[in-house]
């Protein structure tokens, strides 16, 4: 129950950023253990960098050790040069708090939200010194717990995880602590009773309490093994942000880390409806935190911190209500104290977001980023990315008239319906932005970032079969013909990636033999592409005798079950299959907080309602702002009233 | 710190326990952070994207630990040296604590250019097949008594070969362990510098016949000095303001 650190400090001083596994962040905490409290491992499954701001994490560490009867303390994944030490000198996976063993720990939380993190997964947990398989573990192994947004479809990683929690997590991690609680003070019978009274908690799911029966391929039923275990796992929700400040004492880490800044989150959910994003549809409804509230936390969090940048985050900042005021005393009152920066991710492409970052950013004005996602107004509309060029070309040009010289555009390729004119789109997009960059700056650039499209459960598009790597290596050599010779950079995100993705993505429990082959040839860290290898994944597939074109590329049909029908995101299946057909049919469908329900499902099957101050859409913006659209296509877009049958 | 108006501010500061594993622009970032929370009002640099003005010493190796590091700054207001310390290490990570400061004379030639001399305390083990603290003691004897000590180094990116011979000013051996002593050392840094892991490379060019392979274990920096017309002073005294609260006081 020691510290491990004599045993770690001598293998620190051999690897690559020792301070990655210190810990010491202000904010950081060196918790007592005391004996009836449930101690849980946060974890994040890739580098601390990647890890250590994740609110999600930092939120439930707060949360926890509020609690009398929990204890937290958080990890992230070695990198392969301290991986590589630990397993020769025979020291476990540790916390980076207090430096204890993580089989110390009742709980291992991870939290996923990236498919390919699902190998580190296994290795954090096989560090840990426990069985990877659930079914192989003992009771005095800890818990394997995992949340975030892969978690919404849990059946990859079934295997080896012993409950999920789906959706937001402040809520149910209490829940949980009192059932661990309880069982420990039974004396932790059997791993099967714990599973059992974990899987009666709403929002929780524990997958050895279901079996799955396949015919062929396919699967035919998932039927719950016990009467009280839900046949249907619905996502929890927090129905007000206000409630939930959190987090309080943001960690500010000792080393280099990504988005590096006070983070403060000024709404949750989305439903501007694009149809590719897996986040506006599981996020549902909008929940925004009070703007005193917001103003309360950036003051604080900056006087705690001493950070000199200040992120307002969300899925798209500038929808909040009143977003200019906020801004504008967010500005006025930083000016005083001295050079402390603010940042919104997410914005939208119109006049009016440029205006915002005009407001922000008085004097070092390099790049900008907009996300069309496609390249014509048609397929805008397919994906329901409703932006005009008119609206595109008026915030570049107010961009580039206003000193900004960069403008980054994010695109998607392989998106349903998408033909090559589409996908030139891109290159056009692009030129015409360098174009009216150049009447105003001769340093003009545009860089143009496609990401291939891989299709998320719980959206309209779960049923679309992905394209498959030559196809996406097409495309891209397509864009690269088309921007040749241009001031217009190509990126791209590698095709093998994104079909590796995609296996993982829609994948069922069958999947879990392929990520433990992978894991068990060596295949940590896929997201980074120094260690990413798609024969890894291909060999995992045919170990695990499954096609792996039958996962990615197969277009699904309405009555097959999906993998993750028994996970319910709140969405009504036939609100998304409907929502698929309009996609076809190319019809736009109008943001729901500012205008009639369409009834997805959420907000009437929850009982809880959009949180958003202002009852009117943010003036000047497009994507169903209120804005006539019909101006900016050659091909008008009928918005659809009702939805088309 | 040169050509400012403001109130320049030398501090002294120590890092120690696991904190020593931060690199020296993590360092950097842990004081801006530390100045930003406890609000001193720190002179920017006027230009496109002002910079505080701030200047750093010799930078410390990752993974040694020092209970003499060094750090300029300017204010622009004056800030009244003695509670300095106290409103910095607050915000601080655990290990690194001021341990001095001092108003700083308008001018004061910078850390880097004026440091002449540092001490350490190299704690150094003898992992040869059949270590013993006599064979380290041996190598020191007889590295010394060369007049050349030629080691592999790094300059500007390259491979050279360097003499680090004249940088080793003195070196003694105290507290033996049966196969680890701790040598405490001083090192020149001008013309030429050297550091702990220079000193171990030198012992080893001479060691391997006497049966010793050096590793380094724990180092400390112990002192910095600015040698300058034949004294030899702790940085903190080299360059104070001279004390004319008259002057400031309309």
């Amino acid at each position: 129950m020691s510290s491990l650190w004599p045993r770690i400090e001598p293998l620190l001083a051999r690897v690559e950023k020792p301070a990655r596994y210190i810990g010491m962040e202000r904010g950081s905490l060196r918790p007592e253990h005391r004996p009836g409290q449930v101690a849980w491992l946060l974890l994040y499954p890739d580098t601390y960098e990647v890890g250590l701001p994740n609110q999600g994490l930092q939120i439930l560490y707060e949360i926890l050790n509020e609690r009398d009867d929990a204890v937290a303390e958080r990890s992230y994944a070695p990198w392969s040069d301290l991986e590589a030490e630990l397993r020769g000198a025979g020291v476990p996976l540790f916390s980076v708090d207090t430096h204890r063993a993580a089989s110390d720990f009742d709980v291992l939380a991870f939290n996923l939200s990236a498919e390919l993190v699902a190998t580190n997964l296994l290795n954090c947990i096989d560090l840990a010194g426990s069985p990877v398989r659930s079914g192989d573990r003992a009771p005095t192994d800890p818990l394997v717990i995992a949340g975030g947004h892969c978690t919404f479809n849990p059946e990859p990683y079934a295997d080896f995880v012993d409950a999920f929690v789906i959706g937001d997590g402040e809520e149910p991690v209490g829940e949980i602590t009192e059932v661990i609680g309880a069982w420990k003070r039974g004396g932790r019978a059997t791993r099967e009773a714990v599973l059992h009274d974990l899987a009666t908690i709403p929002g929780v799911y524990v997958p050895s309490m279901y079996d799955v029966a396949y015919d062929g391929p396919r699967i035919v039923a998932v039927e719950p093994r016990y009467p009280d275990v839900p046949a249907r796992v619905e996502k929890r929700t927090v129905a007000d942000l206000a409630e939930w400040p959190y987090p309080k004492r943001q960690l500010v880490p000792l080393t280099e880390v990504v988005h590096d800044r006070l983070n403060v989150e000024i709404f949750r959910g989305c439903t501007r409806g694009c149809r590719f994003c897996q986040a506006g549809m599981i996020t549902r409804p909008v929940r925004e935190r009070p703007a005193d509230q917001v103003r309360t936390m950036v003051e604080d969090g900056l006087a705690r911190t001493g950070y000199d940048e200040v992120a307002l985050t969300s899925l798209s900042s500038a929808d909040f209500s009143g977003i200019d005021g906020l801004v504008g005393d967010l500005v006025n009152e930083q000016s005083g104290c001295g050079n402390v920066g603010l940042s919104l991710p997410s914005l939208r492409v119109d006049a009016f977001t440029v205006g915002l970052a005009a407001e922000i950013q008085k004097v070092k004005r390099t790049g900008l980023t907009f996300a069309p996602e496609a390249g014509t107004w048609r397929l805008r509309q397919v994906i329901n990315k409703m932006i005009t060029e008119e609206d595109l070309y008026a915030a570049v040009e107010g961009a580039y008239s206003q000193g900004w010289r960069r403008v980054k555009l994010y695109f998607l390729s392989g998106l349903p319906t998408e033909m090559d004119e589409d996908t030139l789109g891109i290159a056009e997009l692009a030129r015409n932005v360098v174009k009216i960059g150049k009447r105003h700056t001769k340093q003009a650039t545009c860089t143009a970032s496609i990401g291939g499209f891989v299709p998320k459960p719980h959206t309209p598009f779960q049923w679309f079969g992905q394209n498959g790597v030559d196809e996406m290596r097409r495309k891209v050599s397509m864009l690269r013909d088309a921007t040749r010779k241009t001031s217009v950079q190509l990126r791209w995100h590698d095709p093998e990636a994104s079909y590796a993705e995609g296996i993982v993505s829609r994948g069922d429990r069958r999947v879990g033999h392929a990520i433990e082959h992978v894991w068990r040839s060596g295949g940590t860290f896929q997201e980074w592409s120094e260690h990413f290898s798609l024969d890894l994944w291909l060999d995992g597939m045919a170990a695990a005798g499954l096609d792996p074109d039958w996962y990615v590329t197969r277009h699904r049909e309405e009555s097959e079950i999906l993998p993750w029908d028994h996970i319910a995101a709140g969405l009504h299946r036939d609100f998304l299959w409907q929502d698929w057909k309009a996609a076809l049919a190319e019809y736009g469908l109008p943001d729901c907080r500012w205008t009639p329900c369409y009834d997805c499902g959420v907000c009437t099957g929850y009982a809880i309602e959009h949180v958003v101050a202002s009852p009117v859409a943010p003036a000047g913006g497009s994507q169903g702002t209120g804005q006539d659209l019909s101006r900016g296509g050659w091909a008008p877009v009928a918005l659809a009233e009702k939805r088309p049958s | 710190m040169k050509g400012t108006d403001g109130f320049p501010v030398r501090i002294r500061f120590n890092k120690q326990g696991p904190v020593r594993f931060i690199s020296h622009r993590d360092l950097a970032r842990a004081f801006e952070r530390a100045f930003r929370v406890g609000e001193l009002p720190l002179a920017f640099t006027q230009g496109f994207v002002p910079r505080p003005k701030v200047g750093f010493g010799l930078a410390l190796s990752l993974g040694h630990e020092s209970d003499a590091e060094y750090l300029d700054f300017e204010l622009t207001t004056d800030p009244g040296v003695e509670g300095l310390g106290a409103i910095v290490n607050q915000a601080l990570p655990d290990g690194i604590a001021v341990t001095g400061s001092v108003a700083l004379a308008d001018r004061a030639p910078s850390l880097q250019e004026s440091v002449t001399t540092v001490g350490y305390d190299v704690e150094v083990t003898n992992e040869a097949d059949e270590p013993s603290v006599a064979a380290i003691e041996a190598a020191l004897q007889q590295a010394l008594e060369r007049t050349v000590l030629e080691v592999p180094r790094t300059r500007k990116g390259r491979e050279v070969t360097e003499d680090v011979r004249p940088a080793l000013r003195r070196v003694e051996l105290l507290e033996a362990e049966p196969a680890s002593a701790v040598l405490r050392c001083e090192l020149a840094m001008q013309p030429r510098n050297a550091r702990p892991g220079d000193l171990i490379a030198a012992l080893n060019s001479v060691a391997d016949p006497i049966g010793a392979r050096l590793g380094e274990r724990r180092v400390v920096r112990t002192h910095q000095w600015i040698e300058r017309g034949g004294a030899r002073l702790e940085p903190l005294e080299a360059d104070p303001r001279l004390r004319v609260p008259e002057a400031r006081a309309s």
